[in-house]
């Protein structure tokens, strides 16, 4: 089980708890079941994020790896000017 | 609006063209002539980017009328290089990298080289007030003044 | 081969770029620098006031005007697609006007006088709203409302519905930090909009022909972008909308979206003729994408060793009219330099009539930082510390966890520190009425969608086909990198920025990604090409893939049977390329990721005049972490530019709004950016610590840049003048008013 920590907008939608554990091996995988169990951030997911495994900021890569000791941090979408 | 005939030199050729009474200088080269080299920022004499020589003398052109052109000389930044060969400014401004989106670059460049024309050995404070009428968003002016600089000391030592 | 320990032969040197003679003799095409046959002059309507209901338009009378072809509402817009709705209001009003200048009609005519005439011809009918365009008064439970029904559900309660998002960020416990300190700081810190304030204004053409595919030539960071927003403000497949990029003339983040490019779109559609359109600067001022005004509630712990204890910030940013995540990108970096068992952020969006903000330069990082570093600044003067040694006390590095999540990787802002602490400008000794202002600051960078082609030309030369306009030097760069895999000389490699129908997507020139993904794609590509070169000569030779190796520019036989055959370069590759199957390329598409992040540190030296309250800036460096500079001439410029621009933004610019909502300094006299008389030589220094994801490692460092200044100024004004400034832009009579405040 990864532990995923949720920031920004969305973690008031886990109860309290800014860390949900999941059963995920990408980031794909983490993208589907995160509204799966907690309709509720479904509209943010949607609308996009970033996600930092392992201290990288990743954008949509789906197939990028998460292990169970993996870092992973829910980010709103980072862009740039 | 009616339009008026008008005979000058541009860039050392003799030119002629009929615009409306009310078109800016600016307006007939880049519109007309399609001498696109000299910009427009503003239209109203804030930035620089039009920058051209009328007589010798520094303006802006979106504050010149076109018919003022009228047996005047003008100088743009077309006019600038010597057939193949860049202007000193010019090749400075290549080596110390004093451009970045270079659409101030134009309007730089005929005001540094009238700087030159009148002080061929400007201080860098010099420098900064000639061309504090030339506004750039992209190098923090830095590396113009130093390419300017440079551009003096080495047109001394080409006169010497 | 590491980064750090690799002897590079073409990266590192100062190179001239390949557009520069172009550029340096007017040759170089810029957004208005275009014609075609038989083409139209576009002209924008704009609403005089800052909110109202359209309640009529008549455009009879302009219609009816001898030379216009076109004239468009947004009745003429379709519905567009999923997701494009506030792009396309913001193009074109539909019921209600939301910020003075909001665009109402356009016209199409055969001449630019004729299209203004046309303009006044248009018959609008108004009924005016009530307006706010402050901050702090938007978020008053008695504001007038902008849009109802935006408010998401985790927004606190007590706001009026103009506060529309609320996001949160740390770890720890703040109060159980605050508790622990020796002094604790509190305070409010307010910043005015600026702008971008690129001299180029934004410019395009377009033609559409009957078979409803169109072409447009645009000056813009993102030309695939624009072709997707096109495309659905249009309602139209991206695919039959081409794309050209002119040379751009500076975007800095408010050219990666469209504002006129759609309704010059929807005038050629109506017309049927091309159409050109270019802004004038108080359009560019009104009607495009300036930053956020913020409104920031700052507290700090800090004990008496120096240690930051706990740090907490409250942004409220207003966006403009429209829901924006610009908060988010304060609230994430403000504290970022910082190691700390205690943070927390928070970020709320309020939207208010004032036109659309757009990216500028780390979009919502430098208010935030110069919040956090001037309180950080400040109590270092109460607890008697070097501010110097706070920052290196408290430094993040490698193995932090950051204060919006993640887990720093290596990366050097220490180094940065320790290189602005060594440097004589932190010795030098200042002068009466002089003060000395540290900050530290940072941006993520990111990657993104990347597609670039390399292909061998019949002479041996290598052309590098990409996606991304050039606004700092990148073609050179890019070139630099080819030349340095393939181990030609950088003469060799030419780079060309394409069109949108010519390659795969690309993300835009943003994000101080180019460099760092295109060059990483383009290192990739040229690998490919390498990696068929030595198959082909493999298969001529009769030996093994293994024994070809790709040196010096050349495919060298390393086999036992060395000797027996001579290397080969580019050119005599080039020669047979036909003969051993065809002409070579490569190319590479990615999702470019592991973008490092770039830290920065700024010294700034100010004198404030005490009569006047006039602010010089007498001495400034820029130290920064590029992790690889390809060509240190362009990462100089980077920094000198964003360090200039945030001068500007700490001194002198700022919108100005009246009590009719409607903007009042609306040209460069009056939005007043830093001037070649009004700065000093901007010092650089580059600190390389490799990113490991990038194969010579770079780091993007564009948007750094800006970051530290606004706090740099400001404690250095702080410290000349002796009273601590929390408003920006630090306008004399500002200051002046401080001063003389008991």
């Amino acid at each position: 089980m990864a532990k995923i920590q949720i920031f920004g907008s969305l973690r008031d939608l886990f109860s309290g708890h800014d860390v949900v554990e999941l059963d995920v091996s990408n980031l794909r995988q983490l993208l589907i079941k995160l509204p799966q169990l907690y309709p509720e951030c479904a509209p943010e997911i949607a609308e996009g994020v970033s996600v930092s495994i392992d201290g990288k900021i990743i954008n949509d890569a789906w197939f990028t790896p998460i292990r169970p000791d993996s870092e992973v941090v829910v980010l709103p979408r980072i862009v740039g000017g | 609006m009616s339009h008026s005939h008008v005979s000058t030199t541009i860039n050392g050729q003799a030119v002629q063209y009929a615009c409306p009474t009310d078109a800016s200088l600016l307006e007939v080269l880049r519109d007309q002539l399609g001498m696109t080299g000299t910009k427009e920022g503003c239209g109203s004499g804030d930035c620089g980017a039009c920058s051209v020589s009328l007589d010798g003398r520094l303006v802006c052109s979106c504050l010149v009328l076109g018919v003022e052109a009228q047996g005047r000389t003008v100088d743009t930044i077309e006019g600038m290089a010597d057939k193949n060969k860049l202007h000193t400014l010019q090749t400075k401004f290549l080596e110390h990298a004093a451009l970045q989106c270079g659409i101030c670059t134009p309007g730089v460049l005929v005001a540094a080289r009238s700087l030159l024309e009148k002080n061929p050995d400007p201080t860098e404070q010099e420098v900064r007030y000639w061309l504090a009428g030339n506004l750039c968003r992209c190098t923090g002016y830095d590396k113009i003044i130093r390419a300017v600089l440079e551009a003096a000391k080495t047109m001394r030592e080409e006169q010497a | 081969m590491s980064a750090q320990t690799k002897q590079f032969k073409v990266i590192g040197q100062r190179l001239q770029r390949p557009d520069g003679i172009d550029k340096v003799t007017g040759r170089a095409r810029y957004g208005a620098d275009i014609d075609a046959a038989g083409m139209l002059h576009g002209k924008i309507l704009r609403s005089p006031h800052a909110h109202a209901r359209i309640l009529s338009i008549d455009t009879s009378a302009a219609e009816q005007l001898n030379g216009v072809m076109a004239v468009i509402t947004r009745a003429d817009f379709p519905t567009p697609h999923k997701g494009f709705e506030d792009v396309q209001d913001n193009c074109m009003a539909g019921d209600r006007v939301l910020y003075d200048g909001h665009a109402v009609a356009a016209v199409a005519a055969t001449s630019k006088h004729i299209a203004k005439q046309a303009i006044k011809l248009i018959k609008v009918q108004y009924q005016v709203l009530p307006h706010v365009t402050d901050v702090e008064q938007a978020i008053q439970p008695d504001a007038p409302v902008v849009h109802s029904g935006l408010v998401s559900r985790r927004v606190p309660k007590g706001f009026s519905e103009n506060v529309v998002r609320y996001s949160s960020f740390g770890h720890g416990n703040i109060e159980t930090g605050f508790k622990a300190a020796d002094a604790v700081l509190e305070r409010t810190y307010k910043t005015e909009a600026t702008h971008q304030g690129y001299i180029e204004p934004h410019a395009c053409m377009a033609s559409m022909g009957l078979d409803n595919r169109a072409d447009m030539w645009v000056c813009t960071q993102g030309h695939f972008w624009i072709r997707n927003m096109c495309a659905g403000v249009m309602a139209m497949e991206s695919a039959s909308l081409r794309v050209t990029a002119s040379e751009i003339g500076g975007g800095f983040g408010g050219k990666t979206t469209v504002f006129i490019e759609p309704v010059v779109l929807a005038l050629a559609k109506k017309s049927g003729r091309a159409v050109k359109m270019v802004m004038t600067r108080e359009e560019v001022l009104r009607a495009t994408g300036p930053t956020v005004s913020t409104m920031m509630h700052v507290k700090v712990g800090m004990n008496k060793a120096g240690r930051i204890t706990a740090a907490y910030a409250k942004l409220f940013y207003q966006a403009g009219a429209y829901k924006q995540a610009t908060v988010d990108f304060g609230a994430m970096p403000a504290f970022a330099p910082y190691a700390l068992e205690n943070v927390k952020t928070e970020g709320l969006d309020v939207i208010t009539n004032r036109p659309r903000t757009a990216s500028y330069r780390a979009p919502g990082a430098p208010p935030a930082c110069f919040a956090a570093e001037s309180a950080i600044d400040e109590l270092c003067q109460e607890l008697g510390l070097d501010p110097m040694e706070v920052r290196l006390i408290n430094a993040a590095k490698g193995g932090t966890k950051s204060s919006y999540g993640p887990t720093f990787e290596d990366h050097g802002l220490i180094q940065c520190l320790e290189a602005a602490k060594a440097h004589p400008h932190w010795q030098a000794p200042l002068e009466i009425n002089q003060g000395r202002g540290l900050a530290a600051g940072f941006w993520f960078n990111f990657g993104g969608e990347t597609c670039v082609s390399v292909f061998l030309n019949n002479d041996g030369s290598v052309t590098v086909t990409e996606g991304n306009p050039d606004i700092g030097g990148s073609r050179a760069s890019i070139s630099m990198m080819v030349a340095e895999e393939l181990g030609i000389p950088y003469e060799q490699v030419r780079t060309t920025v394409t069109d949108t129908g010519s390659l795969g997507p690309n993300e835009p020139t943003h994000g101080s990604r180019v460099t760092f993904a295109v060059g990483l794609a383009a290192i990739k590509s040229a690998r490919a090409i390498i990696d068929e070169i030595r198959a082909r000569l493999a298969r001529m030779w009769e030996v093994d893939v293994t024994d070809v190796v790709w040196q010096d520019g050349a495919a060298h036989y390393t086999g036992n049977k060395a000797g027996t055959f001579e290397p080969l370069d580019l050119r005599q590759v080039a020669d047979i390329a036909n003969n051993l199957g065809g002409p070579i390329a490569g190319h590479h598409e990615a999702n470019a990721e592991g973008a490092g992040v770039s830290f920065g540190v700024h010294i700034a030296d100010t004198e404030v005049d005490p009569e006047t309250g006039f602010t010089s800036v007498k001495r400034y460096t820029v130290i920064q972490d590029a992790g690889k500079a390809i060509q240190p001439d362009y990462v100089e410029g980077q920094l000198q530019g964003g360090a200039v621009q945030g001068i500007g933004w700490a001194l002198n610019e700022e919108y100005v709004y009246g009590e009719d909502g409607c903007l009042q300094n609306t040209g460069f006299l009056d939005y007043r950016i830093p001037v070649a008389s009004d700065l000093p030589m901007i010092d650089t220094v580059i600190v390389e610590v490799p990113n490991p994801g990038h194969p010579f490692g770079v780091r993007g460092v564009g948007e750094t840049p800006i970051v530290p200044p606004l706090a740099a100024i400001a404690n250095a004004v702080s410290r000349a003048c002796g009273k601590r400034q929390v408003d920006l832009p630090m306008s004399p009579p500002k200051v002046l008013a401080s001063m003389q405040k008991a």
